[in-house]
C-alpha cells in the first residue's frame, strides 16, 4: 500500500515537472538571425546580438525564475538558408524564439517555419509590411518599422512641406517596387505629382546615368527606393552632380543611422527620412547608446538593434506572465494583450494583425558644423503619433482581422 | 585546348565495376540510409541534394574536362519549375521534380549547342554569361517571385498516396533521386560512352580521326550533367519547400566548382564526400559571420597548392584503387 | 530633330557621356586583368579584391596617416602591386605548369580570403573617402553638369591605357614580354630572366587594379564588396576584347561603357547583364575575341 505522504510526493514531482515543461526543455532559448557578414551586418547584425544579450541581462531571469539563452547565426540574405537555420533551429536546438532578420524574403521565409512549428518570431529587421499584411501569421510579430510606414512618414511629411513633385530612383526588386508604390500612393494623396521613375539593378556601383534623368526631370524630390549600398552610393554620387546644390533635394525612403555614418556628414546633410528609434532623445536611450557602443566595437544602435531589445524585453515579459514558451501562439497572444512599455520606445502596443504600434519620427541629417559629437547626426522635425504611423489595420488583407 | 592535370585524374576506369567500388558505393547508400537516425535529416537531405549536383558538375569537367561556370542554371531553373508546379499548378511531388528536371534537360540542350563548339576558358566564359542571362530572366520574370523567391511550396502527396510532410517519407524520396542519379552517373563513366568522353578529353584531334563525332559525345555528356544537376535543383526546391534567387547566382557556380575540387576532381565519390564537408563546415560555421568566406578562400588556397587530388582523391591514390 | 526615340537629343547627349566615362574607368578596370589574363595566361580572379584593396589603402593613408590622394595615386599601386608580388612568387609561380584551372581556384580563393577580411574588419557600409579639392564641383556643359572629377577619370584612364599599351605593344620590353609567354623557354634561352619578367609583370597587373581603386575612392562607396561583382563584369570585357590584345580590352572598355549607357536609357533594369549577351554572341560568333587571337 503506498502511503500517502507517497502520492503527495509523487503529486508534488509531477506538479513541478509539469511547470518545468511548460517552459521546453527548461530553458528559454532565443535565436537572433540576421546578416552577420553582408549588405546589412551593420544596421542588424552583430549589434542584434548585442542589444539581444543586453535585453536578456535588464530583464534579469532568474528573478522570474527563468533560465533564458541566447544563439546566433547568418542568414547571409538568402531565403532557403534562412529557412533551413530556422527549421534546424526549431527541430534540434529547442529554439523557442527568433529575432530579427534583416532582408523581407528571408523574413517571409522564416515567417512561414515558424507557424508550421507553432513558435514565436519577432521581426526587427525586415520591412515588407506583407508581414502583418496578406501573409501574417499568429506567431508573427513585426516590430520596429515596414514599407507602408516609411512610405507613408515620409512622403507626406516632405510633401506638406513643399516637396510636391517627386522623381523615383527604385532598386529594380520586388522590396524597391513595393516602396515606390506605397510612396507614390501617398504622394498623390497628399496633392503631389509623380513625374517619372527610373528602375536600376540591385547592387549598382554607378548612379550617374540615373542621376542625370532625375535631373532632367526638375522634379522637386527625387526619392531614392533602395537601401544599402545602393543607397549610399546614390546619395554619395548626388552630391558630386551637385543635385543638392541645383535646387533638388533627396529623400531616403529606407536609411538608417549606419548608413549616414559610412557617408559622412558631408555627403548625408539635408537627407530626409523617417526612423521609430534615434539613440539622441531621451536619457534612458542614449544610456542605451553608450552600452551599444561599448559591446559593439564603438558603433551606436540603429533602430533595428533598439527594435530587437524592446521585442526581446517584451517576449520575456509575456513568457513569465503566462508561464510558458511551448505554444507560440499562446505566447504572441500574451503579448498582445499586453501593453508594451520599454526604456527605448516608450509606451506601445501589439495589434491583433502582429503589427506594433509606436511613434514615428521624421528626421533630417545635420550639417558637419551642427553635429557636436560621434553619431551626432539627426535633428527631429517631426513626430508622427503612433496611431497614425502605421497602416489602418482593416486595409491590410491580414486573414486574422475579423472584419 | 585545356585539358585537366592528368596526374590528378583517376586512372582509366575499366568498363567493368572494381569490387571496391561496389564496397564505397555500398558504404555510401549505408550511410545516408542510416545516418538520419543520428544526424538531423533535412542537413542530410540538403547534402544529397547537393553531392547530386557536384556529382553531375564533376561529370563534364572530371570526365568530359570541361568546365562549366554556369552549373547554378541548372539548379536553379530546375528548382523554380519544380516549385511553380508544386505550388502553382498543384501537380504531386514526383511530376513536380519530373517538371523541374525537364525544364534543365531542355535549357541544357539549348545551351549546350551554343557552348559545346567552343573549348576551354572560352567554354568557361560562355556559360558564365548563358547563367547571368538566366539568373537576369530569374530576376525579371514575374512567375519566380524576384528576390523574394517562390515560396511556401507544398511537398504534396507522391504519386497521390504518401504524404511527404512526413520527413521519412520525403527523405526515402531524397535518397532514392539521389542514388539513381549517381548509379546513372556510374553506369555512363563505365560504358563505351564514357571511353570515348575520356578519349576526347585527352586527345580530341585523335578522336576525330577515329571517326567519332565529338560534337555530339561532348553535347550528350553536357546535357547529362544539366538534366542531373536539374534533378538535384528540383528535388532540393520540394525539400525546403522555397526557390530562390541564390540557385542561379554565379556564387553557387562558384560552390559547386569548390565541393568538387575538395572532395576530388575526376572521382566518382569525391563529388559526395566534397558536397558533405563544404554543407557540413556551412553549418557548423554559419555563426561566424564573415569568417565563413574566410575559411571557404583558405580551403580553395590549400587544396589548389597542397592537396590537388581531394579528399577521395588522395584516399584513392593512398589505396593505389580509383575511387 | 528635338528628340530620338522619345529621348530629348540633349538628354541622350548627356547619357551618352556618362557612358563615356564609365567607359573609361571599365577600361582602365580591365587593363591589369589584360595584362595578367591576356599576356601570361594567368586568370586573376583576385582583380576585384586587390581593387577593393587599392580603395581601402588610399582611405588607410588618407585617415591615420594624412597622405592625399594625389600621393596615394603613387603609393597605393606600388605597395599593392609588391603584395602581388609576393603573391605571385610564394603561390602562382607553384601553378604554372598545371592546367589554367588551378591558377583560377588560388585566385578565387584568395579573393574569398580578402573580401572575408576586409568585411569582418570594416562591415559592409563601407568607409566615406573625400573627394580631393582640386577636382571637386564641375562645369555646367549645357546639356547635363559635368563633374570635374569624372572629367578626370577620363583623362586619367586614357593616359594610363595607352601608355601600357604602348609599352606593351610598341617597346622593346613589352616585345620581350610578349615573347616570353609565347615561348618561355626559347626567350630564357637568349638570356632573359623569364620567371622574374613574369613576377613583375604580374605585379604591374595588380597595381593596375589598385590604380583604379583609388580612382574610384572618391565616387564609389569603399566598401568590402566594391570589387566582387564587378569581377565577372571585367572578366567579360577581356573576353570579348580578346585575350592577349590590350587594345582590344581598351575599347571593349569604352565601348562597354557606352553600351550600357544606352541601355540605362532604354531598358536600365538589364543595364547589368547586356555586357553577358554581348559576350555570349562575340563568343559564338569570334571565340578569340574582337582583336584576339586564337592560343
Amino acid at each position: 500500500m503506498i502511503s500517502q505522504r507517497a502520492w503527495l510526493a509523487v503529486a508534488l514531482l509531477l506538479a513541478a515537472a509539469g511547470a518545468q515543461a511548460q517552459i521546453s526543455g527548461g530553458v528559454v532559448k532565443i535565436g537572433v538571425l540576421s546578416d552577420m557578414s553582408s549588405l546589412y551586418s551593420d544596421i542588424g547584425g552583430p549589434g542584434s546580438v548585442a542589444a539581444a544579450r543586453m535585453a536578456v541581462e535588464d530583464f534579469a531571469p532568474a528573478k522570474h525564475g527563468l533560465k533564458v539563452e541566447i544563439v546566433s547565426a547568418d542568414h547571409q540574405n538568402k531565403p532557403d538558408v534562412g529557412s533551413a537555420i530556422a527549421r534546424n533551429w526549431y527541430d534540434t536546438e529547442g529554439v523557442d524564439v527568433i529575432v530579427d532578420v534583416p532582408t523581407s524574403s528571408v523574413a517571409l521565409a522564416v515567417s512561414q517555419v515558424t507557424k508550421d512549428k507553432n513558435k514565436v518570431f519577432l521581426v526587427s529587421g525586415a520591412a515588407s509590411s506583407d508581414l502583418t499584411g496578406k501573409a501574417c501569421t499568429p506567431n508573427t510579430i513585426h516590430w520596429t518599422y515596414d514599407t507602408w510606414m516609411l512610405a507613408n512618414g515620409t512622403g507626406n511629411a516632405i510633401v506638406k512641406q513643399g516637396g510636391d513633385t517627386w522623381f523615383f530612383i527604385t532598386a529594380d526588386y520586388a522590396f524597391g517596387h513595393a516602396l515606390e508604390r506605397d510612396t507614390a500612393e501617398v504622394v498623390k494623396k497628399a496633392g503631389g505629382k509623380v513625374l517619372g521613375a527610373v528602375r536600376h539593378p540591385l547592387n549598382n556601383q554607378d548612379f550617374s546615368s540615373f542621376l542625370l534623368q532625375a535631373q532632367a526631370s526638375k522634379a522637386k524630390i527625387i526619392g531614392l527606393a533602395n537601401a544599402g549600398g545602393d543607397t549610399i552610393n546614390s546619395i554619395k554620387q548626388a552630391s558630386e552632380f551637385g543635385i543638392v546644390k541645383g535646387g533638388q533635394n533627396l529623400a531616403g525612403l529606407l536609411v538608417f543611422l549606419s548608413d549616414v555614418h559610412g557617408l559622412g556628414l558631408d555627403k548625408a546633410q539635408g537627407l530626409i527620412f523617417t526612423e521609430t528609434f534615434y539613440w539622441d532623445m531621451n536619457p534612458q536611450t542614449r544610456a542605451f547608446a553608450k552600452r551599444m557602443a561599448a559591446a559593439n566595437n564603438g558603433k551606436y544602435p540603429t533602430m533595428v538593434q533598439a527594435g530587437v531589445y524592446s521585442a526581446i524585453t517584451h517576449y520575456l515579459k509575456a513568457v513569465a506572465a503566462g508561464k510558458t514558451d511551448a505554444d507560440g501562439a499562446k505566447v504572441v497572444a500574451k503579448m498582445k494583450s499586453m501593453p508594451t512599455d520599454d526604456p527605448l520606445f516608450g509606451k506601445g502596443s501589439i495589434r491583433a494583425d502582429g503589427r506594433k504600434i509606436h511613434p514615428a519620427y521624421l528626421v533630417e541629417v545635420k550639417k558637419p558644423s551642427e553635429s557636436k559629437g560621434p553619431y551626432d547626426y539627426y535633428k527631429i522635425r517631426a513626430t508622427i503619433p503612433a496611431d497614425q504611423a502605421f497602416r489602418p489595420i482593416d486595409q491590410g488583407d491580414c486573414p486574422l482581422v475579423k472584419k | 585546348m585545356a585539358a585537366v592535370d592528368p596526374g590528378v585524374i583517376a586512372p582509366i576506369q575499366p568498363a567493368r565495376t572494381l569490387p571496391h567500388q561496389r564496397v564505397a558505393f555500398a558504404v555510401m547508400v549505408a550511410f545516408f540510409a542510416l545516418a538520419p537516425l543520428a544526424i538531423y535529416p533535412v542537413f542530410l537531405m540538403k547534402a544529397m541534394c547537393f553531392a547530386l549536383f557536384a556529382c553531375a558538375f564533376n561529370l563534364l569537367i572530371g570526365y568530359g574536362g570541361l568546365l562549366s561556370f554556369g552549373h547554378a542554371m541548372f539548379l536553379g531553373a530546375a528548382g523554380y519549375v519544380s516549385a511553380h508546379a508544386a505550388k502553382v499548378w498543384g501537380l504531386t511531388p514526383e511530376l513536380a521534380i519530373a517538371c523541374g528536371t525537364g525544364a534543365a534537360a531542355l535549357l541544357g540542350l539549348v545551351t549546350g549547342l551554343i557552348a559545346i563548339r567552343r573549348q576551354g576558358i572560352y567554354f568557361a566564359m560562355i556559360t558564365l554569361a548563358l547563367a547571368q542571362m538566366v539568373f537576369f530572366f530569374s530576376l525579371q520574370a514575374p512567375f519566380t517571385g524576384g528576390e523574394d523567391g517562390i515560396q511556401s511550396v507544398p511537398r504534396g502527396r507522391l504519386l497521390g498516396l504518401v504524404d511527404l510532410d512526413n520527413i521519412w517519407a520525403m527523405y526515402a524520396v531524397v535518397l532514392a533521386v539521389f542514388v539513381g542519379g549517381f548509379l546513372l552517373i556510374y553506369r555512363a563513366v563505365h560504358s563505351p560512352f564514357g571511353q570515348v568522353l575520356k578519349a576526347i578529353r585527352e586527345n580530341e584531334a585523335r578522336a576525330v580521326s577515329l571517326g567519332y563525332d565529338t560534337a555530339r559525345y561532348k553535347l550528350l555528356a553536357y546535357l547529362l550533367s544539366a538534366t542531373l544537376a536539374g534533378a538535384a535543383g528540383a528535388t532540393k526546391a520540394l525539400v525546403f519547400q522555397l526557390a530562390s534567387l541564390t540557385d542561379v547566382h554565379w556564387s553557387m557556380s562558384g560552390e559547386v566548382v569548390l565541393m568538387t575540387l575538395v572532395g576530388g576532381l575526376g572521382t566518382i565519390f569525391g563529388p559526395v564526400v566534397g558536397a558533405i564537408v563544404i554543407i557540413a563546415m556551412e553549418s557548423y560555421l554559419a555563426e561566424l559571420g564573415a569568417w565563413v568566406s574566410v575559411v571557404q578562400g583558405a580551403i580553395f588556397v590549400v587544396c589548389v597548392l597542397a592537396f590537388r587530388r581531394g579528399i577521395v582523391g588522395e584516399l584513392g591514390h593512398w589505396l593505389k584503387k580509383p575511387l | 530633330m528635338d528628340s530620338i526615340f522619345g529621348i530629348p537629343v540633349q538628354a541622350l547627349f548627356g547619357q551618352l557621356l556618362i557612358g563615356l566615362i564609365n567607359g573609361s574607368f571599365y577600361a582602365l578596370l580591365s587593363l591589369g586583368l589584360a595584362v595578367i589574363f591576356g599576356l601570361l595566361n594567368i586568370i586573376n580572379f583576385t582583380h576585384g579584391a586587390q581593387y577593393m584593396v587599392g580603395a581601402f589603402c588610399a582611405w588607410f593613408l588618407l585617415t591615420k596617416l594624412g597622405i592625399g590622394y594625389w600621393w596615394s595615386l603613387l603609393l597605393v599601386p606600388i605597395a599593392v602591386g609588391v603584395f602581388g608580388i609576393v603573391i605571385e612568387r610564394l603561390m602562382l609561380s607553384r601553378l604554372y605548369k598545371l592546367d589554367h584551372l588551378y591558377g583560377l581556384l588560388l585566385t578565387f580563393g584568395l579573393a574569398l580570403i580578402m573580401q572575408g577580411l576586409f568585411r569582418h574588419e570594416f562591415g559592409t557600409s563601407g568607409t566615406p573617402y573625400a573627394m580631393p579639392e582640386q577636382l571637386a564641383g564641375g562645369r555646367n556643359l549645357g546639356f547635363m553638369f559635368l563633374p570635374n572629377y569624372r572629367a578626370w577619370v577620363i583623362v586619367a584612364s586614357m593616359l594610363v591605357c595607352l601608355a601600357t599599351w604602348f609599352v606593351i605593344e610598341k617597346t622593346k620590353l613589352g616585345a620581350y614580354l610578349r615573347a616570353a609567354t609565347e615561348n618561355p623557354a626559347l626567350v630564357q634561352a637568349f638570356g632573359i630572366n623569364v620567371p622574374r619578367m613574369i613576377t613583375l609583370t604580374y605585379g604591374f597587373g595588380v597595381a593596375l587594379a589598385a590604380f583604379a581603386g583609388v580612382m574610384a575612392a572618391p565616387i564609389y562607396q569603399v566598401n568590402p564588396l566594391m570589387g566582387a561583382d564587378l569581377i565577372i563584369v571585367v572578366f567579360a570585357v577581356v573576353v570579348i576584347g580578346g585575350m592577349g590584345s590590350i587594345m582590344g580590352s581598351i575599347v571593349t572598355g569604352f565601348a562597354l561603357g557606352l553600351i550600357e549607357g544606352l541601355t540605362k536609357v532604354f531598358y536600365p533594369e538589364a543595364s547589368n547583364t547586356v555586357i553577358f549577351i554581348i559576350m555570349a554572341i562575340v563568343l559564338m560568333i569570334k571565340p578569340a575575341g574582337l582583336f584576339g587571337t586564337v592560343r
